[in-house]
């Protein structure tokens, strides 16, 4: 065995790839548009590649290479395959699918042992990873519900998603307005500032901060959402309600955090202050709140998602006809499940944004941090 | 006696070389040592000279990319693997959750002792390192020596003849290191054992050692090596003495020298 | 820090609790007033200030109800009635709690295990974390109503869908906090293991899950406070039967307004036992990992 690698996706993909021969073809007898000889052979010949190149001696990049390669050309080749012919694949193409899975996942394996001498490379390899894991997350989805006929509502295929998104961008962007531009942004700054104002009060005053941290760390635990219904009632249908919700979401955490942050610098630092004779603002601007960036921001990341989350479960006690949480409640009533689907992925989308551009202001406030520093 | 017969760790250009993003860094470089059977051997010189390096290299937690080495005549892996030695950090990395009885036992556990067998061992380590009757305490409610005290204990449990110590007292106050260092020395005189001890102290190395390895850095190597002419029993007081003075000399020139490398 | 008495700790809080019930009052009197006005002007009813408040504070169906009409509420609807019925709080709580803890306990099962799987696995560890990480920002709630809408199109009701929600939101905090935990022990403690030649069997039992059992407790509480907000939210689409969701909702649709609040109340307290209960559970395991009792 010196001359070949041992890999177990290698040889069960060769396995596979024999069993899908003897059960060949790849789609019921009465398909419509059924597979070109061509196509299988393709098919066939690219896996059994892929699962060869397991075994071969040869750089791990290359190997990583092929696989690649072999892997995503042979889902390509089924799922097209699929069109007109939903719901009609026979055993051999979930075995071929199963196939190019394994070599993906031998793809993966491939790139993580991969030791990178350059800091781009690096980066570039930790991006390509993940994206290719959740390549085939959307590859089996998509041949599983279209090859075995799921029914559109229990699981609507990614494309018919992507579909359903491109189609109704106008709708989802009214949504969007209405829901993130109008109540989460409103909600997620006024949330945020007052939380932060009353951490500097309990600050100066240390009864206030006794009386009000237990009961803001007791809050977190809280099912704070619950708050909707009653918002609902008292602001309206409209953003404001929903705004309001989103206020008391964030509130504490900010809260809790501004004042665990405020306690952070240390004690050497303080009584440096001190003998500037340094009074409590200046310590406050030139030390403290420095020093407590990293609490604020881990603040208003968490605030990011959970002000997502409250916009849009509060819709679900009532709303005018516009907005995410209206959409995906009405539409599931309608059984228009690739609609949510597209919403679910657009506020997905949303919410790593949001966080994303929180998280890169940190970057860009706390680079001296070690925890940002990097290297 | 033949030497190699009695030497417990045997180097012969040794070098290793790390692979960095800033180019390769020469951590050891063309090391040639013995190491006999009950030598206490210190290892000195300023930081980055690589003693913790070789004494890792010994220990087989880093591979030498250069030269050979052989621990009880055999390559550090197998020396490892038949469990040939008992290793101190420079911390004591008790595990927290468990008493230091517990802590003495855990290498016996992963070494498969029997329950009586490991209650013995305990119970005389911890009487070897003075810490009878703190079995059941758990770390953190023992002093900073006496948690070492207790890593040592750890080192000793399952009779390895060859024990490395990383600058093991380095974190300790110097009233407290004198006390272990003297403690150290009765232990060793005790077991018999060969001991390679690595340190930047000039008074640790001269006090504990038969022999002293003083290092340079960049590329790590041997500078010089110093026989002690001091006797095996040896008091605190002998600290004062013109002959280990003597000794103290030649190992801060041999650190001099070394230095003066780079400027 | 100075060890602080009981009473200067707990006495701010009284103090600042006090001050919310207070203002909770002024709050109900004044948003109240408007409609009570109207109501008196139509009925052709005068009262005194005294009796003006009074009636402010004891309406059926006020927009801010009375902190004193919320109590009476959670505890007529928790001690006096009989368990099974369906306007017994301790009912609909039992059947939030039911699924938050099933949801609750497979989440945690899920998480450690995929946790284990990373930490040992390098292409999991490159993959699959990232998506765990980035998951985190991203409103995975909004998916609560879909999970059940549909599963109860192939006709699973009831606890599973419930449970489901429950179970991805708790899994991801323990799936992060165990892998934190795993990875937690230092370079010495893993070299140490090494030179006694340990198996990574030993090395995992013996270091890494003693070490991750802080971290497990910790992501512990937030999954389980998760579980129950997953709990709660999943009862919403469907107007469940029965939960304290359910009770919101409906609490919602018939201006029931005391109704609602009493719901809010007892998922708070479900929260706070539930929390209680893991946190317990967080001090003993520190104290038997012998972190020092601070």
């Amino acid at each position: 065995m010196t001359y070949l690698l041992r890999s177990w996706q290698g040889s069960i993909a060769l396995l596979l790839c024999l069993l899908a021969l003897v059960r060949l073809p790849l789609l019921a007898t009465d398909a419509s548009t059924p597979f070109a000889a061509a196509g299988t052979a393709g098919v066939l010949l690219l896996i059994a590649v892929g699962a060869l190149a397991c075994f071969m001696r040869i750089s791990r990049a290359a190997r990583a290479l092929i696989l690649f390669v072999t892997a995503h050309t042979a889902a390509w080749l089924l799922i097209g395959g699929m069109s007109g012919n939903e719901g009609n694949a026979s055993l051999s193409y979930f075995l071929l699918i199963a196939a190019s899975w394994l070599l993906g996942w031998r793809c993966i394996s491939e790139l993580a042992e991969i030791r990178p001498s350059s800091r781009q490379t690096m980066m570039a390899l930790r991006l390509l990873i993940p994206a290719i894991f959740g390549a085939w997350v959307l590859i089996l989805w998509e041949a599983i519900t279209r090859g075995a006929g799921v029914p559109f509502i229990l699981l609507p295929p990614p494309s018919a998603i992507w579909d359903r998104i491109v189609s109704s961008v106008p709708i989802l962007a009214a949504d969007v307005r209405q829901t993130v531009f109008k109540a989460v942004l409103f909600g997620y700054v006024v949330g945020c500032a007052a939380g932060f104002a009353v951490a500097i009060l309990a600050d100066r005053i240390s009864f206030l901060r006794r009386g009000l941290l237990p009961i803001g760390n007791l809050m977190s635990a809280l099912p704070i959402i619950g708050v909707a219904p009653i918002m609902v009632m008292w602001f309206g249908f409209d953003w404001q309600s929903k705004a309001a919700v989103v206020i008391v979401m964030t509130f504490f955490p900010m809260l809790v955090n501004t004042v665990a942050g405020l306690s952070a610098s240390g004690s050497m630092e303080r009584d440096l202050m001190r003998s500037y004779a340094s009074g409590y603002w200046q310590t406050l601007v030139k030390l403290r709140l420095p020093a407590a960036m990293l609490f604020i921001f881990n603040a208003l990341k968490i605030n990011s998602t959970l002000a997502l989350i409250g916009a849009i479960v509060a819709e679900f006690f009532g709303t005018p006809i516009v907005g995410m949480g209206f959409r995906i409640s009405t539409e599931i009533g309608r059984m228009n499940v690739d609609m949510v689907w597209a919403e679910i992925a657009v506020a997905a989308l949303i919410g790593s944004v949001f966080y994303g551009v929180v998280a890169l202001v940190e970057l860009a406030t706390t680079f001296w941090h070690p925890s940002n520093r990097g290297g | 006696m033949n030497a190699s017969a009695s030497s417990v760790v045997s180097a012969r250009k040794l070098g290793l070389t790390f692979q960095t993003s800033d180019g390769p860094v020469h951590a050891l470089s063309v090391v040639d040592l013995e190491v006999e059977k009950g030598d206490f051997v210190s290892f000195i010189g300023p930081s980055g000279c690589g003693k913790t390096t070789f004494l890792r290299v010994i220990a087989d937690l880093e591979k030498n990319t250069a030269g050979e080495i052989t621990v009880n005549g055999m390559t550090p892996e197998e020396a490892r693997k038949s469990r040939c030695y008992g290793y101190v950090f420079q911390a004591p990395a008790l595990y927290p959750w468990r008493t230091i009885e517990k802590n003495v036992v855990l290498p016996l556990e992963i070494m498969g002792y029997s329950k009586t067998e490991q209650k013995q061992r305990v119970q005389r380590t911890l009487d070897l390192v003075n810490l009878t009757g703190f079995g059941k305490k758990y770390p953190w409610q023992l002093s900073g020596g006496m948690q070492q005290r207790a890593s040592i204990a750890r080192a000793l449990a399952f009779d390895a003849d060859l024990l490395l110590m990383d600058e093991p007292f380095g974190a300790l106050d110097e009233i407290v290191r004198d006390h272990l260092n003297e403690q150290l020395l009765k232990l060793w005189a005790a077991t018999e054992k060969t001991i390679c001890f690595v340190t930047h102290s000039i008074p640790e190395a001269v006090y504990l050692s038969t022999k002293i390895v003083v290092m340079s850095p960049r590329p790590g190597r041997v500078t010089d090596v110093i026989h002690s002419t001091l006797p095996r029993e040896r008091p605190l007081e002998i600290r004062e003495t013109p002959e280990f003075l003597e000794i103290a000399h030649r190992v801060r020139e041999g650190l001099r020298a070394g230095h003066s490398y780079e400027e | 820090m100075r060890s602080e008495t009981f009473a200067s700790r707990i006495g701010p809080v009284l103090t600042i609790v006090a001050t919310i019930i207070v203002i909770w009052y002024a709050a109900a009197v004044w948003m109240n007033a408007p409609f009570q006005r109207d109501l008196d002007r139509r009925g052709d009813v005068t009262s005194t200030t005294m009796e003006f408040i009074a009636k402010t504070l004891s309406q059926p169906k006020p927009i801010v109800p009375a902190p004193h009409q919320v109590a009476q509420n959670v505890f007529e609807n928790t001690f006096l009635r009989k368990v099974s019925s369906n306007r017994s709080l301790v009912y609909h709580s039992w059947v939030t709690l039911s699924s938050t803890l099933a949801g609750f306990a497979f989440g945690t099962l899920l998480g450690v295990l995929i946790a284990v799987g990373i930490v040992h696995v390098k292409a999991l560890d490159r993959s699959l974390m990232p998506w765990i990480i980035a998951s985190q920002t991203v409103p995975i709630l909004a998916i609560a109503p879909m999970v059940v809408v549909v599963l109860a199109a192939i006709n699973v009701t009831g606890l599973i869908p419930k449970a489901l929600i429950s179970t991805y939101l708790s899994f991801f905090p323990v799936a992060v906090g165990m892998v934190k935990g795993l990875r937690s022990p230092d370079i010495i403690q893993l070299d140490l293991m090494r030179t006694y030649n340990a198996s990574r069997w030993q090395t995992f039992w013996k270091l890494r899950v003693p070490a991750s059992m802080p971290f497990l407790f910790t992501s512990m509480k937030v999954a389980v406070a998760a579980s129950l907000v997953g709990a709660i939210v999943a009862e919403l689409p469907t107007g469940a039967a029965a939960g304290i969701g359910s009770k919101l909702l409906a609490g919602s649709y018939y201006s029931q307004t005391i109704d609602m609040w009493a719901a809010l109340i007892a998922g708070s307290l479900l929260a706070v036992i539930l929390v209680t209960i893991v946190g317990i559970g967080a001090r003993l395991i520190d104290r038997r990992m012998g972190v020092r009792p601070a």
